[in-house]
């Protein structure tokens, strides 16, 4: 956080005369000065590449099983972990070694970007979508459609959310999963889009389901403060109809904070699926995600360590890379805001 | 509003959320296909319908719900001395003269011949909320120090890595928490045991360890940090935000300007004031840690509820998936109540509404 506080002082200089900027300017220019958000910015586009050449990176296939390779080290890691020696098999051909069914662990960790990168760009935009509209409907009709949907939000909050997420993946695994559905049903179709999706379709939508709420409040918020705002009392005065309120208005000047907000979840969202994962609920195998392989190397870390420690790191990383990018938004957007949490 | 009619109608409205929500859990149980006796090796027929028998499994679904409702819910009062069967177990059972009070029979394990969910309850729940304890302290006592520091020498070494810490704390998730802290400390320095924990049923009150030992903590250090280490996080940064924001208020320079010691006016003004909102996220932080145990309780191999809960809904074993929810669900609402309450109590300024 060294960054934000520097450039806080840089911008207190006092500066008399400056253009008008708009705020997402203004925002923009504070978020490029943010070293921690910028660093967090790079390492989220670095994933990204890593994602789109996953192919080409990436030195073997991920899903290929050498029983010959279990488990198999290289020189440099047997060095860093002078243990392993007396029973590692050493193969150079493995940049990070192999994993206990002989699968190269770089390519699975190059591959497991698509698995974390997909979450987290789905997971918000599922929120995003059913909280919005969600939230907007109950804050612009207020009154009694208000009291009820937001009552319902009260029981969804009361609901244990990773409870209800494990439900939910074991209700999807057994009825979509395994065995073949009748062709032109709603089941082949949702099994085969799963398929196309590398078993993730399940995942977000046990995520959707439970991470709508609290955008739900936030937009309902929003909505509320601004649906008394004199520009909205205009547009109704010249007869603008309630739909034309609502996105010509209302949503527009609402959606910048709830982006924000948004943004701050990704980590929560990754973190849900490597969850999943880990639990053996989470993408189906040989899908490599970055939460199956800290789960399996979960089980060797007396042996192998750093079986665990690669995809961890990964996993780390990413979360960093997220929570910089977030708490960097926020600051620039809104710098009232700053450090808090 | 009243105090009292406050707390009264937080409670009514606790009642419905549980019902809702035992209600989704059950709908959903039951549309999750298969059964609690599939086996890959089918059992016979009439041994299947022998126990869909015994356990209701034959009656219609509003009817098994209906009858799961009404044991949880209705106390029975009866002058005959419990049966001691499975199926007639209570989580709360006294007697007063003559008369037996019963209340809340949660119903048998199906895949454990000789538990009830109460036996589960008993036994692994408080190995859970033990875990959520403890990582509860870790919170406390790494995150609030850690803002009260940052906040007090706002920009300065201190401020940075703090946060830094923080910023740790929130992108390092249990799971390579975990097996990281088992391998440095378990394995590779062996100062402290990789797995399991150091107290056993029975407990005193039903929850506590019964014997404090060195052990018992030498056993809880581990996987309390790793639970407890993104929580100490939150609390650090939002005791920070908050006591940057006190010691700008009229009442700080107030005190100040009377001559009040520094140290007085930061222990007496500022962090009374300021621990306000870090005392209220307490409550839900203890719920989310508390039911969030799944994944520590498997890297640490701890005998608690989460386990359970898990291979329950592989089981299909229906009474332990509507308790555990049921219980987590009570667990998170209490902890709201709880909160609205204190706000109350600890802010005069604001009103119930």
């Amino acid at each position: 956080m060294a960054a934000v506080r520097a450039s806080g002082r840089a911008a207190a200089s006092p500066q008399l005369i400056r253009k008008p900027e708009n705020l997402w300017a203004s925002a923009l220019r504070r978020l490029v000065r943010n070293r921690a958000a910028v660093i967090g910015m790079v390492i989220i586009a670095i994933l990204f590449l890593t994602y789109i050449f996953a192919d080409r990176i990436a030195i073997k296939p991920y899903d290929v099983q050498i029983n010959a390779d279990n488990n198999a080290v290289p020189e440099w890691l047997v060095k860093l972990f002078p243990m392993t020696r007396g029973y590692a098999r050493v193969n150079n051909a493995y940049p990070l070694g192999a994993d206990s069914l002989g699968r190269d662990l770089f390519s699975r960790l190059v591959y497991g970007t698509r698995v974390s990168l997909t979450v987290a760009l789905v997971g918000p935009l599922i929120a995003l979508l059913i909280g919005i509209a969600y939230g907007s409907i109950s804050g612009f009709f207020g009154g009694r459609v208000d009291n009820i949907m937001m009552r319902l939000v009260d029981v969804m909050y009361a609901f244990p959310g990773i409870l209800f997420i494990i439900l939910l993946m074991a209700f999807f695994r057994s009825t979509f999963g395994g065995q073949q559905a009748a062709p032109g049903t709603l089941r082949a179709f949702l099994s085969a889009l799963d398929a196309k999706v590398g078993g993730m379709l399940f995942i977000f939508i046990g995520i959707g389901m439970t991470a709508w709420e609290g955008m739900a409040r936030l937009t309902r918020g929003q909505i509320l403060s601004l649906r008394e705002k004199e520009f909205v009392e205009a547009a109704r005065s010249i007869g603008a109809s309630n739909w034309r309120i609502m996105f010509r208005h209302l949503l527009p000047n609402a959606i910048g904070p709830l982006i924000v907000a948004e943004t701050l979840n990704i980590p929560g969202y990754i973190n849900t699926e490597t969850f999943l994962s880990f639990i053996g609920l989470g993408v189906m195998a040989p899908t490599p995600s970055w939460g199956a392989m800290i789960a399996q190397g979960a089980l060797s870390v007396r042996t192998y360590p750093h079986q665990v420690l690669f995809p961890g790191l990964a996993l780390s990383i990413t979360m960093f890379a997220f929570n910089f990018l977030g708490d960097g938004l926020r600051d620039a957007l809104d710098p009232r805001m700053r450090g808090t949490s | 509003m009243s105090m009292a009619r406050f707390i009264v109608r937080r409670i009514l409205w606790m009642f419905v959320v549980l019902f809702v929500v035992s209600l989704i859990t059950f709908v959903l149980m039951h549309a999750v296909p298969g059964g609690p006796f599939d086996r890959d090796k089918p059992l016979p027929q009439e041994i299947i319908d022998n126990l869909n028998a015994r356990y209701h499994l034959d009656w219609p679904l509003w009817k098994q719900y209906a009858q799961w409702v009404y044991d949880v819910m209705v106390p029975r009062v009866t002058t005959a001395p419990p049966t001691g069967s499975l199926l007639d177990s209570y989580l709360v059972e006294f007697k007063v003269g003559k008369v037996y009070f019963r209340w809340m029979n949660f119903g048998p394990s199906y895949t454990s011949k000789s538990r009830t969910v109460n036996d589960i309850f008993r036994d692994q729940l408080p190995v859970s909320a033990q875990l959520g304890v403890m990582a509860l302290l870790v919170a406390m006592v790494i995150g609030i120090p850690l803002g009260v520091v940052a906040a007090l020498k706002q920009n300065s070494l201190w401020d940075y890595v703090g946060m830094a810490i923080a910023i740790f704390g929130v992108s390092v998730p249990v799971v390579v928490m975990g097996p990281v802290l088992v391998w440095i400390f378990g394995v590779a320095l062996k100062w402290l045991p990789p797995t399991g924990w150091g107290a056993k049923p029975p407990f005193l009150l039903g929850i506590f360890p019964s014997e404090l030992s060195f052990d018992y903590f030498k056993y809880a250090l581990m996987p309390a940090i790793a639970l407890g280490l993104g929580s100490s996080a939150i609390l650090a940064r939002l005791t920070r935000a908050s006591l940057l924001q006190v010691i700008r208020e009229d009442y700080i320079r107030t005190a100040r300007a009377k001559g009040l010691a520094e140290r007085l006016v930061i222990t007496r003004h500022a962090l009374k004031n300021a621990m306000i909102p870090v005392a209220t996220v307490l409550g839900p932080m203890f719920a989310g840690l508390v039911t969030g145990t799944f994944v520590t309780e498997q890297i640490f191999g701890i005998p608690g509820l989460g386990k359970y809960f898990v291979t329950s809904i592989g089981n299909r074993d229906y009474p332990v998936i509507m308790g555990t929810i049921l219980l987590y669900a009570v667990v998170l609402v209490l902890a709201n109540v709880v909160v609205d309450i204190m706000y109350a109590f600890l802010d005069p300024r604001i009103r119930l509404a």
